[in-house]
């Protein structure tokens, strides 16, 4: 329970942020110490994980970072409903009242962008049964061979697809074709029940047991080859759930890994948005309402350790804040349309205003419907990066440093656009599961000019094997040959294929 | 207090442990720990324990900011080691990680790596240092002790007994028989004590190599036997043709020219040991390194005589390291070994390159003396 003096606070932000048009789950503050708070953060916010040693590198990290003041983790916010987010003790009122107008807009963000809107909202529950069940695991298989499984899971849990769960992806394996045919003759007989079905996160869809059994026991409709997949599909979890030779409690395992990825995955789908709306919404409730004269002074303190900008960085907080500014700006003055983009009279755009009012109704708008890679790709013009000296930097192997590579702004966008699509990890899919006609795995990786870390690729195809059984392929680039990186249990190769084998 | 992540945490200190005692050789012959060390901390560097993923490659990739400066620019920084808030996307940043470690930590993995016995210490059994802890409470002492909350609790007690306390107004007036006083008591210890001379050749064929060789094997040595004693005495004796006593930063930092008279640091150290370390009171340990060049034959012979009649008997162990040099020739270790044919506590250990530290701290610490 809060203190009488926060839970006040509490009100006075939530009164004035409701006012202010966000709309919010019910929100829970809990008091921590900064141990406590270091624990928590290594768990990505939530109370209980399973357990694992990776969560405890990241409590040393944020132990050593808080003991020598290299780090200081202010707001801390998990997308569930209640809302529950973590307050430090011994932080000043003003900083207090700041983290919690920010998480007002942080769970706004989460409760109406479209993108979390398959997120479960029991996650913290859900993480809670997760822990219980792998220590299940453990107590039955031994720490050991738990622990390597686990390992080896997170080291693939960057093959997803988040954007699956919002366009209707092929299906990707036969048994999904006749999920989908059932559902479709299902929605033919009974409209309201497959709209429930439909409900149903869909990249569970043939994850629950029912769905399993009844794939399992009626015999598809035949597809012609028994290759899998029939269509190429970046889920590779899932794929590997469907079709890996896995045992029972590894399942379990990968099925949480893969769920908590996907519940992340928004998260870092959103990164700058998510940032830059719950410091737009904080900035604008402290100055406006929330502080008064003798508080002005700390509040631009934190700010600006908030907003600060290091050389070869880039601060989602900062370039969220200004680019939702700008975007109200300019909605306000009508600064867009066709109008606004045939001008080409420099003093008549410097005082362009229509009056028309609609900033504060378009970053409204655009918090519900965008993600960072649209938010970038629709909004970023060559006027705001120009003003804020943006620049793209490279590693010069002649000063064996990074230096500035460009100020244009398709070089800049392009480059942001790069980094920010999938969340920054490469795009690998799997094409085929009988390559060669020896049950081999072949995945693909779709090369937009950047060429994977070829040691760390290889290791991950070691790690893939333990879970395939049989060896595993990767048709990648390097240095713009198209090559396969190959390993069959024992040893790695890598050959060079015909260039017309890579896509992308 | 403990937390829930305390398994996980010590998880992943019993893996980052292991990583160090699997990599300890390459540790000892780089020799960058010594440069870590801090008071009773180590700083150990370690090779990123990650997760291998698919991922780009970081030097291809660069990145977007914010800020002044013309193309071309460096930025002075590496943004990719940054703490990984900079890079748009949600991936950690790339932590070069450091693990910290007490010496004893490192002193156990050490022991552990090299299967070193624990120290029987010599006959110091004996020798007991009475210690005063005031840690008990009496019913008499001087007014100075007296320990008020004990004796306002007992005075509390008694009126609760006696019916006399009132809640409504808890007024609590001690006796004489209420007061209780800080006391000690007496515990007897036994006491170990141990000194380390280390003796050095500096004469002009000891290069820098060579010191960095005996910079880090003394490092390791003084790591496993501080462990193993309390509060131990070091010494530094440097040597080329005339020996002296040095403290710890000039005996490494020191570059002497000249002849090599072993003999001069052997006769120093007996007195040493003679006048300030008594052999039934003191663990002694003598490292000796050098090159092996000895000036002459009389010379060898008079190390021979102080050894075997004044310091062998006396001390624990005699360590000789002898580390290669382009210069010198060695033959004070094969002289040594002819002289000394089964040598008790005289350990011989040639150290020909810096991945022979380990093993040669192995044939020093390996005995258990």
């Amino acid at each position: 329970m809060l203190p009488p003096y926060l839970q006040e606070m509490q009100t006075q932000v939530e009164t004035v942020a409701h006012a202010a048009g966000l709309d919010f789950f019910e929100t829970r503050f809990i008091l921590v110490d900064t141990k406590t708070l270091n624990e928590v953060a290594a768990y990505g916010g939530f109370p209980s994980r399973y357990p694992h040693w990776r969560f405890g590198m990241e409590y040393d990290r944020l132990a050593k970072g808080s003991r020598y003041g290299l780090s200081k983790i202010y707001e801390l916010v998990i997308n569930n409903d209640p809302c529950y987010a973590y307050l430090l003790e011994g932080n000043n009122l003003v900083d207090q009242k700041m983290v919690m107008a920010h998480v007002m807009a942080h769970n706004d963000f989460f409760k109406n962008n479209v993108y979390f809107k398959f997120t479960n909202r029991k996650m913290i529950d859900e993480m809670a049964n997760h822990a219980v069940k792998v220590q299940k695991i453990i107590d039955r298989i031994g720490i050991e061979s738990v622990e390597n499984f686990i390992d080896i899971c997170h080291s693939m849990d960057n093959l997803i697809d988040p954007y699956s769960l919002f366009i209707a992806r092929p299906p990707a394996t036969r048994r999904e074709l006749e999920d989908l045919i059932e559902e479709a003759r299902l929605a033919a007989a009974d409209a309201p029940e497959a709209e429930k079905k439909g409900a149903v996160r869909s990249y569970m869809k043939g994850f629950l047991a029912g769905d399993r059994k009844n794939a399992a026991e009626t015999p598809g409709p035949s597809i012609g080859l028994r290759k899998e997949p029939i269509n190429p599909t970046r889920d590779v979890l899932g794929f590997l759930l469907n079709c890996a030779p896995l045992e029972d409690w590894q399942r379990t395992i990968l099925e949480i890994v893969r769920e908590e990825a996907y519940y992340f995955a928004p998260q870092a789908m959103t990164k700058i948005m998510n940032e830059g709306w719950a410091t737009f919404w904080h900035s604008r409730l402290m100055t406006h309402h929330l502080i008064d004269a003798s508080e002005v002074i700390q509040f631009a303190h934190t700010t600006s350790g908030v907003t600060v900008q290091a050389p070869g960085q880039l601060n989602p907080y900062k370039m969220g804040v200004e680019l939702f500014r700008d975007i109200e700006h300019r909605w306000n003055r009508g600064m867009h349309g066709k109008a606004w983009r045939d001008c080409d009279d420099y003093e008549k755009k410097k005082h362009w205003d229509t009056g028309a009012g609609e900033g504060l109704q378009k970053i409204f708008e655009v918090r519900r419907m965008f993600n960072d890679v649209t938010f970038i790709d629709e909004f970023l013009t060559p006027e705001f990066l120009t003003e804020r000296l943006f620049y793209t930097y490279d590693y010069s192997r002649s000063k064996s440093e990074y230096v500035i590579s460009s100020r244009e702004f398709s070089e800049i966008k392009s480059r942001l656009l790069f980094q920010l699509t999938n969340g920054g990890h490469p795009i690998i899919a799997v094409t085929d599961s009988d390559y060669v006609n020896r049950g081999e795995l072949l995945l693909e990786h779709r090369h937009y000019g950047v060429d994977l870390e070829v040691p760390y690729a290889k290791s991950t195809l070691e790690n893939l094997f333990t879970i395939w059984k049989k060896p595993v392929n990767l048709v990648t680039k390097v240095k713009d040959q198209p090559t396969l990186l190959s390993f069959d249990g024992s040893d790695h190769s890598s050959r060079e294929l015909p260039v017309s084998a890579v896509g992308g | 207090m403990s937390q829930r992540i305390d398994p996980d945490h010590s998880r992943f200190r019993q893996i980052v442990r292991g990583q160090i005692k699997g990599n300890l050789r390459k540790y000892i012959s780089s020799g960058e720990l010594i440069g870590k060390k801090g008071k009773d901390r180590v700083t150990i560097p370690m090779p990123s324990i990650d997760l291998p993923r698919f991922k780009y490659g970081s030097k291809d990739q660069g990145g977007v900011s914010q800020g002044p400066g013309d193309v071309g620019d460096g930025l002075g920084s590496d943004p990719q080691s940054g703490d990984g808030e900079g890079q748009a996307g949600n991936q950690p940043g790339q932590h070069e990680m450091e693990a910290e470690f007490t010496l004893e930590e490192l002193a156990r993995i050490l022991g552990e790596e090299l299967e070193l016995p624990h120290i029987e210490p010599k006959g110091m059994r004996t020798i007991r240092a009475p210690r005063d802890k005031y840690n008990a409470i009496r019913r008499i002492g001087p007014e100075s002790l007296k320990h008020f909350k004990r004796t306002f609790r007992e005075a509390l007690k008694r009126q609760i007994i006696m019916g006399s306390y009132n809640r409504e107004q808890p007024i609590i007036v001690p006796r004489r028989e209420d007061r209780r006083y800080r006391s000690w008591k007496e515990s007897v210890v036994p006491q170990t004590n141990a000194v380390i001379v280390y003796l050095m050749d500096v004469s002009g064929s000891m290069g820098d190599e060579q010191k960095t060789m005996v910079r880090i094997e003394s490092f390791w040595i003084d790591t496993w036997l501080r462990y193993q004693y309390k509060g131990i005495e070091s010494r530094y004796i440097i040597h080329d043709t005339k020996a002296r006593e040095v403290d710890q930063d000039t005996f490494y930092s020191t570059k002497e020219s000249g002849g090599t008279m072993i003999s001069s640091a052997y006769l120093l150290t007996a007195d040493l040991i003679e006048a300030e370390y008594p052999s039934d009171a003191w663990n002694v340990y003598v490292f000796h390194f050098s090159d092996g060049d000895n000036w002459s034959r009389e010379d060898t012979q008079k190390c021979f005589d102080a050894l075997k009649v004044r310091l062998l008997p006396r001390i624990n162990l005699f360590g000789y390291g002898q580390v290669k040099s382009p210069y010198g020739s060695g033959q004070f270790l094969h002289d040594l070994e002819e002289a000394f044919p089964h040598p008790e506590n005289l350990v011989l250990s040639p150290i020909e390159d810096r991945n022979a530290i380990m093993d040669s701290i192995r044939d020093f610490l390996g005995k258990g003396k």
